[in-house]
């Protein structure tokens, strides 16, 4: 649905319902720290600002030129090998009688997580904040009329 | 549940995100299929981090492990939403320029 929508605004609400199905499973597997996460950062805010600034270019009018036939095949038929070749690869392994634990854990819980976060991980958590600053920076500056 | 399905559902969506990838030739929707890629990539960490958990679990009852891979998933979310960031300001540059979203139209990188 997200790919073969012609226009973009549909695209974009079909890429949310992803997003929260996605979050359901995080809530399946009882991580709802994540589950929470993804639905404030990418259900809220990147899909707000994806529709955003299709609304600024005022892309909702179906007008977008296609790709010739031939081309979007090769990619169809290159996405489907590839698909094809992975789960040819992983159907045999002996990864079936693995469980992932659902409804179960407490891993997933920011008790543990927050934990985790600001004892192991505290460097790599300061560095995504100065990724985040040079980010915003970066962004004002190349929306920046010049 | 088996993690077999899980690892089958990332596979298909990280298939449908090369396809989209591949096939459309709007900016826009090529950069919404690379977060569906890593939405894929998110899921398939997470699943990963309860079967590990699960089998420490046997052993110990009080363990933590499993929570690396949960911390992996927020950082990958964090630079995707770095990474949406800079490229919406490129997208939106690159239309003020030359008034369209067509990447075809973007095979001289200088202007």
């Amino acid at each position: 649905m997200v790919i073969t929508n012609k226009n973009p605004v549909y695209s974009v609400l079909w890429l949310i319902v992803t997003f929260f199905a996605i979050s359901g499973h995080y809530i399946l597997l009882n991580a709802q720290f994540l589950a929470i996460v993804n639905v404030i950062v990418y259900a809220g805010a990147i899909m707000v600002l994806f529709l955003f600034v299709i609304m600024l270019m005022n892309l909702n009018k179906e007008t977008e030129p296609q790709k010739n036939r031939w081309l979007r095949m090769a990619g169809a038929i290159a996405g489907g090998c590839l698909l094809l070749v992975l789960v040819a690869a992983l159907k045999d392994t002996h990864t079936k009688q693995q469980l992932a634990m659902t409804n179960g854990g407490n891993i997933g819980l920011i008790k543990n997580l927050g934990k985790e976060l600001f004892t192991t991980y505290v460097v790599p958590f300061e560095i995504s904040s100065i990724l985040f600053l040079s980010a915003m920076v970066g962004a004002v500056v190349i929306g920046k009329k010049e | 549940m088996p993690i077999n399905y899980y690892i089958f559902l990332s596979i298909a969506l990280f298939a449908i995100g090369i396809v989209g990838v591949l096939t459309r030739r709007n900016a826009i929707i090529i950069f919404m299929c690379i977060e569906l890629m890593l939405n894929a990539v998110n899921l398939l960490l997470v699943a990963f981090s309860k079967m590990h958990h699960m089998k420490a679990l046997a052993t110990d009852a009080a363990t933590t492990v499993g929570t690396d891979g949960q911390l992996f998933v927020f950082f990958i979310m964090v630079v995707a939403a770095a990474e949406v960031t800079v490229g919406l300001a490129i997208i939106v540059m690159m239309y003020r320029n030359i008034h369209s979203v067509d990447v075809n139209f973007l095979n001289r990188l200088k202007h």
